[in-house]
């Protein structure tokens, strides 16, 4: 019988010990996962996978970095002499063009005479830059020469101030927008949040009688229950009108909306674990401070909140975790906008509103697939320093002593 | 066993069928299958989105005889299909028209696409550059993913880029809700979603010489210039498996189905 108990206990122990290693493994292979797919990104080409730029061979130019194709094709760079070359207006040929200029028949039953045509249409235009798939090059024509694709950089990204993934021939990956906007939106959540929240929890703690905590309690965890969906058609159809009239701003869905809907949503569980963390003060603390001759007040403010400061933090740290990680509240009223953010009454743009949006239509393996692993990377750095350095905070917090 | 032979049969008969891509094309074929399996109890059609890159990988593996476009199929996609030795056949089964769309108050109603190309590119971005009140100009687009998101930027912008920090909204219902409650706001939408609480811009393709508003009557006598058609692809060498369903969408019926769901019948 006692054998038995000790194989059941070790069984158990094997049991615990299997889960809790699963559970870090796992763990430990998103991240990997997260990271192998992001970091491949760099070193990836600048240019749409399987297309070249190709241009006369009598243009000097021999490379030109991903902003310049995009302002070429934009439009904005028109001479050449403005992109690194000399004189001349710069014409554009996108591939589909082909098509316009020439009939199917003059192309080729399965497309063999497109090198040739291509070659035709840019020995013929000097000035040309021409956007074609890598496997339509005319390698053999002296008048064509291949620009090489440059890659794309860590500098460019973490330090590029447009975000347009999609765009064709150079897609824009400058995340530092995103980045701002993430810190911006959440920052000020925060800062909303974290007294409401903390007044709340002491009040219901300390000053709020048993009926009312009956009454509170329930209902600001109802809060939490909202889907953030609905929080978000709120934020949308109630708060951006409201804080475009009254702050007489020409656009309401700006990174305050975002800011109060985050901290809305982050109250519940600031609040409740605050609330947890001061109520399992022990009552001879309380009792020992009020017969001291400690005003009640004096008694929260010195013994109970130093007391409960580990949970409290705690509090701190999953409310910001939920205001940075938040997806779809705040992709229906900041706006979306990848501007760097000046004021809080601007739209902007989040990672993971970022993600959310376009994460569905990215081709699997592409340059634009790998930029968003690469904002998770960063999303999950962020979220991991400010755990880390919440707690040092509440290690260092001389609180603890008393 | 029964069961076994049963599906067998539906996998290999003639009327089962699968379509896959767009999803703006959603409503639209779900409607029509519903209608078509009233007709041809025998037939079973599930319609999937996804979008429309979704559309042609899935007829690439062959996990979907029909696939839906709301753009027409790219050069890439053309040639990796023909490699594998598909060549796919094409069907206009419709036409959608974009709306551009500011709030009612404001005074503009006509702008050129040039004038369109400046809004949406950032270049213009005061009113009372495009002959309204003296207000900042609020763009609101669709998000990267969406198909309406490209239309617009190759028919309007002429494969420019939209202005960097752009409003994007991830749904149309998202940008009909901002646009109405927002003064300087301008935006795009399906021909389908217009509503009395935005105000629908006349648009001219022509430098300033006609502008045209955006109406079916319109996009079908071919004035309204903002028009996309809306294709079904298909391996032509399965084409009597999707004949039926194809017969269906383009006769009366089907045509009807289309207006019904806010597109414009082909004629």
């Amino acid at each position: 019988m006692k054998r038995l108990r000790r194989i059941a206990e070790r069984l158990a122990e094997a049991a615990l010990t299997l889960s809790g290693s699963i559970a870090s493994l796992a763990i430990l292979l998103i991240i990997v996962f997260l990271f192998k797919e992001g970091l491949g990104l760099f070193g990836s080409s600048a240019v749409e996978k399987g297309y070249a730029l190709c241009v006369h061979s009598s243009n000097p130019v021999e490379q030109l970095a991903p902003q310049q194709v995009k302002q070429i094709f934009d439009r904005e760079l028109t001479l050449w002499s403005e992109a690194g070359g000399s004189g001349g207006e710069i014409v554009t040929f996108r591939f589909d063009e082909l098509f316009a200029l020439y009939s199917e028949e003059e192309l080729g039953e399965s497309y063999e005479l497109i090198p040739q045509r291509l070659g035709e249409v840019i020995a013929r235009t000097p000035g040309i830059i021409a956007f074609v798939p890598e496997e339509y090059l005319p390698y053999h024509n002296r008048e064509v020469k291949a620009l090489p694709a440059a890659k794309i950089s860590p500098a460019a990204f973490f330090g590029g101030r447009e975000w347009l993934p999609t765009a064709t021939p150079a897609p824009q990956f400058g995340v530092l927008p995103l980045i701002m906007g993430t810190v911006w939106v959440s920052l000020f959540a925060i800062l909303i949040a974290l007294p409401l929240g903390l007044g709340v929890a002491i009040y219901m703690s300390e000053l709020a009688g048993a009926r009312t905590r009956k009454l509170l309690k329930p209902t600001i965890e109802l809060l939490a229950g909202i889907p953030s969906v609905v929080y978000g058609f709120f934020g949308l159809a109630v708060l951006a009108p409201l804080i475009r009239q009254t702050l007489r701003l020409p656009v309401g869905e700006t990174a305050f909306a975002g800011s109060l809907i985050l901290a809305i949503m982050a109250l519940p569980t600031i609040i409740t674990i605050a609330e947890d963390a001061m109520r399992r003060t022990p009552l001879a603390m309380r009792e020992a401070s009020l017969a001291l001759g400690a005003t009640p007040w004096q008694t929260i403010y010195r013994v109970i909140v130093p007391y409960a400061s580990s949970g409290i933090m705690a509090a701190v740290v999953l409310g910001t975790g939920r205001a940075i990680g938040e997806t779809m509240a705040v992709l229906m009223v900041t706006g979306n906008a990848a501007v760097m953010p000046h004021s809080l009454f601007q739209p902007v743009r989040t990672i993971p509103a970022t993600i959310a949006a376009e994460l569905g239509e990215a081709p699997a393996g592409g340059a634009h697939y790998q930029s968003l692993f690469l904002l998770g990377c960063i999303l999950f750095i962020i979220t991991m320093l400010i755990s880390a350095s919440a707690e040092c905070i509440a290690s260092r917090n001389p609180g603890k002593e008393i | 066993m029964m069961a076994a032979a049963l599906l067998m049969a539906s996998l290999t008969g003639a009327q089962a069928q699968r379509i896959k891509g767009s999803d703006t094309m959603l409503p639209l074929s779900q409607r029509a299958a519903e209608e078509f399996m009233k007709i041809n109890p025998s037939a079973t059609v599930t319609v999937t989105g996804g979008g429309s890159g979704v559309g042609i990988a899935a007829l690439l593996e062959g996990t979907t005889e029909l696939a839906q476009l709301s753009r027409k199929i790219k050069f890439d996609e053309k040639s990796k299909l023909k490699a594998k030795g598909i060549t796919v056949k094409e069907i206009t089964a419709a036409y959608d028209a974009l709306a551009v769309i500011v709030h009612p108050s404001n005074k503009v109603t006509n702008l050129t696409r040039e004038q369109l190309e400046g809004i949406f590119t950032g270049k213009i971005k005061n009113w009372k550059e495009a002959g309204g009140a003296d207000r900042a100009i609020i763009p609101y687009s669709r998000e990267t993913s969406s198909g309406t998101y490209e239309f617009f930027k190759e028919s309007v912008l002429k494969n420019k880029n939209y202005m960097p920090g752009i409003m994007s909204m991830p749904a149309t219902g998202a940008i009909i809700q901002s646009v109405s409650q927002t003064e300087g706001a301008i935006g795009y939408v399906g021909l389908a979603y217009l509503n009395r609480e935005v105000k629908a811009i006349h648009i001219s393709y022509n430098g300033s010489e006609s502008f045209v508003e955006p109406s079916v009557a319109n996009a079908k006598n071919e004035t309204y210039p903002i028009v996309r058609p809306l294709y079904y692809y298909y391996d032509a060498a399965a084409e009597n498996k999707v004949k039926a369903y194809i017969g269906f969408i383009l006769s009366d019926k089907g045509q009807k189905i289309v207006s019904d769901t806010g597109f414009i019948s082909v004629e």
